[in-house]
């Protein structure tokens, strides 16, 4: 699996002419963990979703290449790209609460995917939701199987998104701020989650967040993104040593039990890191 | 100058608050962590009055204080909640939803209380006339924070007020927050999940769990780890765990 980004631009028509949010973006993976971090308004999602495809209604997206896995994902028929949404490429989504279906159980929302794209029985697909649900580390998979979305806690409805979207074994799997709705504790719990069967199936991961340090501790490498652009890319062992202001920035501006500080430092922007 | 003593709150057969205790003295900073569900939330609401059916005592300079508040309450408490998009009005100004509490509580002057109530949050004027949807999320909770200054109180319940931000506004929000109290003298309670953005405003931590209040815990011990509850230490080492680049 490859990614292949090649000057993306995306923009949104408006009154006073269109409103560029990403503006030239640069960006190549394969099977990989890659972070994607910027503050909001940065253009870090509408990247990432412009892999599957998915950018909002009323966006003009060009590229000179935006490929997945050499699939021309601007030209790619509608059937070619739900051969690639949902099966080759996962999403995992904000906020579990809003992205899972309200009125389908657990299980069955695991299963559709199952019997759409792997073709499964009824009753296959639903022994294959329970086994996921046992392998994104819920202790009673046949019960929550049969729970309704409101009847999850915010780490388990997280859970089942990430069952749902290792369901068809997908070779990447885009993961959208997975943790901000979440506690301190259950956020580590569902990173490790997602890092250990990203990890053990050999599957690239872009995990895009505000959060800095936090990302860095489950990627390989980071992308910083900054008003449409990417202005740093590498490696996360490498963060420290960042030379560039805005990620010192980032990294900087972030409370610190161990390093505490009166005041905190403000990133102060510099018109040239767009230019 | 805000004193808490066996709190408890249920909702219907769920005991969410059991038994909480704390004292916030005037001009200090008392916070509160814990994960949903925990009843840190509970607790801050029961304090604003916007839950009615509680248990125990809280007292305002002394006074203990019933389910029903009066006017006067909330012109000395007010308090910010964690998304300001869901907590000002949609349609309406800026400069309207400023003006509300300025008309409540009967004071004048709006017109130039307004500017100034914007400027101390490092809003400009030129954002006075337009709508929340038009303004960014740090701006949001400036707003939000403008708002329940501006009838000039001595104490803010702040319900994790820079959870919904960016890392960088949140910096620039709690700078402020910083700021605002010691050049008014305010009184914080604030409730987070974010241990460091609890121990970075609130040199006194109380650690909930489960409705009760497990530990109370002085910043420093905690930064060294003099730590008597395990979920304290649990807490502590996630975030010092996370934060390491």
């Amino acid at each position: 699996m490859q990614v292949e980004i090649e000057d993306l631009y995306i923009s949104f028509p408006g009154p006073g002419g269109a409103h560029p949010a990403v503006r030239g973006v640069d960006l190549a993976m394969g099977t990989e963990k890659l972070a994607i971090v910027g503050e909001s308004g940065s253009g870090k999602s509408l990247t990432a979703r412009a892999i599957l495809g998915l950018a909002p209604q009323g966006a003009v997206v060009r590229a000179k290449k935006l490929l997945f896995d050499n699939i021309d994902i601007a030209s790619a028929s509608p059937r070619a790209l739900s051969a690639i949404r949902g099966r080759r490429a996962g999403l995992i989504l904000q906020d579990p609460k809003f992205a899972l279906n309200p009125v389908m159980t657990a299980g069955r929302q695991i299963a559709e995917p199952l019997r759409l794209h792997k073709k499964l029985s009824a009753k296959a697909a639903r022994a294959a939701a329970v086994d996921l649900l046992a392998l994104v580390q819920i202790r009673d998979p046949h019960e929550v199987a049969e729970r309704y979305p409101h009847e999850l806690s915010g780490g388990m409805g997280q859970r089942v998104m990430i069952a749902m979207m290792l369901a068809a074994d997908p070779e990447l799997l885009i993961a959208d701020e997975p943790t901000s709705a979440l506690d301190a504790t259950v956020q580590a719990e569902i990173l490790r989650l997602i890092e250990d069967l990203v990890s053990r199936r050999g599957m690239g991961l872009i995990l895009i967040s505000h959060d800095l340090p936090l990302v860095a501790h489950f990627c390989d490498r980071v992308v910083v993104m900054y008003a449409g652009r990417v202005v740093e890319t590498l490696r996360a062992a490498d963060l420290v040593r960042t030379t560039h202001p805005y990620t010192q920035g980032l990294l900087a501006c972030l409370p610190s039990l161990n390093h505490p500080r009166r005041r905190l430092p403000v990133l102060v922007r510099d018109p040239a890191w767009i230019s | 100058m805000i004193t808490v003593e066996d709190l408890r709150v249920r909702f219907g057969g769920f005991a969410a608050v059991r038994g909480v205790s704390f004292a916030v003295g005037k001009g200090k900073s008392f916070g509160i962590v814990g994960e949903s569900g925990s009843g840190k939330s509970s607790v801050l609401r029961a304090l604003a009055g916007l839950i009615r059916d509680w248990q125990g005592s809280i007292l305002l300079d002394g006074a203990p204080l019933g389910t029903h508040r009066p006017r006067a309450f909330f012109r000395r408490v007010q308090m910010v909640f964690q998304d300001p998009y869901g907590s000002l009005h949609p349609r309406q100004t800026i400069d309207r939803q400023l003006a509300e509490p300025l008309l409540v509580h009967g004071i004048g002057d709006i017109d130039a209380r307004i500017p100034r109530a914007l400027d101390e949050v490092a809003l400009p004027a030129n954002l006075r006339f337009r709508y929340p949807h038009q303004l960014s999320g740090g701006q949001r909770q400036r707003v939000a924070i403008a708002r329940a200054l501006i009838a000039g109180p001595d104490a803010l319940l702040l319900d994790e007020p820079t959870s919904a931000l960016d890392v960088s506004v949140q910096a620039e929000v709690l700078n402020l927050l910083a700021d605002l109290q010691s050049a008014r003298g305010l009184t914080y309670i604030l409730v987070s999940h974010n241990l460091a953005v609890v121990a970075h405003l609130c040199p006194l931590i109380g650690v909930m769990l489960a409705g009760e209040l497990v530990e109370t815990i002085g910043v420093d011990d905690l930064r060294a780890g003099r730590i008597a509850h395990p979920h304290t230490a649990n807490l502590r080492a996630l975030a010092v765990e996370l934060e390491e680049v």
